[in-house]
């Protein structure tokens, strides 16, 4: 087991500069950002962003070329053993042996984690998972669901206080990936520091507390939230019954408005602070003699920010 | 440090003994090359073709291996002896063909990432592979070889015919070559593995070691050569070299970094 004598960091995780090449190609480059117990951390970006390298730099299984990072106060490099110890690790696949029993394949690894109680540990996790009546069955007769479920188990055996997560949910039915995510917010509730790897933005958006989007380097980082506002503001839509063009010249007046965009009889504003800035919005609207049916906020989803992102970087490279 | 590599070892067993194709590999080969000589030393013996058998119809080297066995005893134990290299190909091609589905199939069903990910060392993961490779494979041979000698006291018309198996030229050849020549068959296995994606291609390629093995059979049947002490010596000598340059090898290759990112 780890040593319990170890002092826990403020950060769970802490990396600082991480680069890792392979020959001539940068898979990570310079990457900084910390990762406090009990958040839930999100890695996003396409194919070959280095996502998949991160995660297997932060779990000790392959070395940075440059950089530093400390796990649970660890550091990458000259503590391996001891990260390995303190982290579960869920790669994209689950890599179960499928000749073997679930609870053979759990009691293999919790050997390794060095768990003192293996049998106990074993029953406990295929209990909390609904697998331990299927425990003497072997992998190959599982569904993906209870494979990935069983993955998950065996990330947990050894009660890490970091989980690295590569596509949790992938490939699961909507009411299995939503057991998942709920099962990893509880895991986020024990104060575990979890990073998860995942293409499913909308996943991302509703377990996530803060987003990293990489495309080998890293292009943003902030809550969900954050990123929004800061690449969308935030938009108030307006229903006109009647929508006329000088509506638009006096709401560009406004000193606060960012944006104002039309579309058939709707008035898209972007603002800083709609809580004060809509009353006067509301106000202006109707001194000019606008009919407004309905008001609502325009939320932009994690899906914008995402290719927005990946868009503006994609011009960039080409300017 | 033992747990985890005992661990590993289990795991191997549990998992490859799962093959039907492993399985009859490590029972049957071991059976097969314990009865083939048996079967030829029964109907030479009953043919009654050794009867006038003199020590100068035998190869010259031949009756110095003998030391003091008259004509007819000779010729039984040449006929025992020349079957010894079936018995150093079993420690060969079973841990090909356990590493092989092991390795290879660790790969194909992407088990190794969540292995790499315990606490465990390469080095503790690379001698429990070598240990569930080469156990059963060592076991299979002095199992036969006891069969062997237990079948010749029975078909050998003099005792101490059989006692010649238990001579230092034998004991070191079964307990020491085969052993060397197991782990050589690992080191093999797991080099081939690292690069192909079909055990059965991984299996065929390494069993290109076993060649000069096949080679050294037809020589001595063919009374090309004959094996005595001093060969067996070499070959012990040869394969400590060999095998430490193997497991140097076997070692590089088998680093996490090396096998998540250069193992295709």
């Amino acid at each position: 087991m780890s040593d319990l004598t170890h002092t826990l960091p403020e950060n769970m995780i802490l990396a600082e500069g991480l680069v890792k090449t392979f020959g001539e190609v940068i898979a990570v480059d310079h990457l900084t950002f910390t990762i406090e117990a009990g958040e839930i951390f999100g890695l996003l970006g396409p194919n070959g962003a280095g996502k998949t390298t991160t995660i297997r730099m932060l779990g000790a299984l392959i070395a940075p070329t440059a950089g530093h990072a400390q796990v649970a106060g660890f550091n990458i490099g000259s503590q391996d053993r001891d990260i390995r110890r303190c982290v579960g690790f869920l790669p994209e696949s689950p890599g179960l042996y499928h000749a073997l029993s679930a609870e053979r394949n759990l009691a293999f690894y919790a050997r390794l984690y060095e768990v003192e109680d293996v049998p106990s540990k074993v029953e406990q996790y295929l209990r909390m998972l609904n697998l331990w009546e299927r425990r003497h069955q072997p992998v190959s007769t599982f569904s993906k669901g209870m494979r990935q479920k069983l993955a998950i188990a065996r990330a947990l055996l050894h009660e890490p206080r970091v989980l690295l997560l590569d596509e949790p949910t992938s490939g699961l039915d909507p009411e299995m990936a939503r057991l998942v995510r709920e099962f990893i917010s509880s895991l986020k509730r024990e104060g575990r520091a979890i990073v998860i790897c995942t293409h499913n933005l909308d996943e991302a958006d509703r377990l996530c507390d803060r987003i990293a989007v990489l495309k080998t380097r890293l292009l943003a980082l902030d809550t969900p939230a954050a990123l929004r506002r800061k690449l969308y503001g935030r938009s108030v839509v307006f229903h006109l019954k009647n929508l006329e063009p000088n509506y638009i010249q006096v709401l560009k007046t406004l000193n606060f408005v960012i944006s104002v965009q039309t579309m058939d009889n709707k008035v898209l504003v972007t603002l800083d602070n709609p809580e004060e800035q809509n009353p006067v919005l509301v106000r202006t609207l109707v001194e000019i003699g606008a009919e407004i049916q309905f008001i609502g906020e325009l939320r932009r989803t994690l899906e914008d920010v995402y290719l927005q992102l990946v868009k503006a970087d994609k011009e960039e490279i080409q300017s | 440090m033992m747990d985890k590599v005992w661990a590993v070892v289990r795991k191997e067993w549990a998992e490859v003994f799962k093959n039907r194709f492993v399985l009859f590999t490590v029972s049957f080969l071991p059976l097969l090359f314990t009865v083939i000589p048996l079967i030829t030393l029964y109907t030479t013996g009953t043919s009654g073709e050794m009867g006038g058998v003199s020590l100068e119809d035998l190869p010259p080297g031949m009756s110095a291996l003998c030391g003091g066995l008259d004509g007819v005893a000779c010729a039984q134990y040449a006929i025992i002896s020349q079957f010894f290299t079936l018995f150093m190909m079993v420690p060969v091609i079973i841990p090909i063909t356990i590493a092989s589905y092991s390795i290879v199939g660790e790969k194909t069903t992407n088990t190794l990432e969540p292995l790499l990910a315990t606490p465990i060392t390469t080095m503790e993961l690379l001698a429990a592979k070598e240990l569930a490779a080469a156990i059963p494979a060592i076991l299979a041979t002095w199992g036969s070889y006891l069969l062997y000698a237990i079948g010749a006291r029975i078909l050998a018309e003099r005792p101490e015919v059989v006692a010649k198996m238990f001579d230092p030229f034998w004991l070191l050849a079964i307990f020491a070559v085969g052993p060397l020549l197991a782990i050589a068959g690992v080191c093999i296995a797991i080099m081939v593995s690292s690069r192909v994606n079909d055990p059965r291609v991984a299996e065929q390629i390494s069993a290109i070691f076993v060649l000069p093995l096949i080679g050294l059979f037809i020589a001595q049947t063919s009374g090309v050569i004959l094996i005595n002490e001093k060969i067996i010596m070499w070959m012990a000598a040869g394969l400590v070299v060999v095998d430490t340059g193997l497991l140097c090898f076997a070692t590089q290759l088998f680093q996490r970094e090396t096998i998540l990112t250069r193992w295709k």
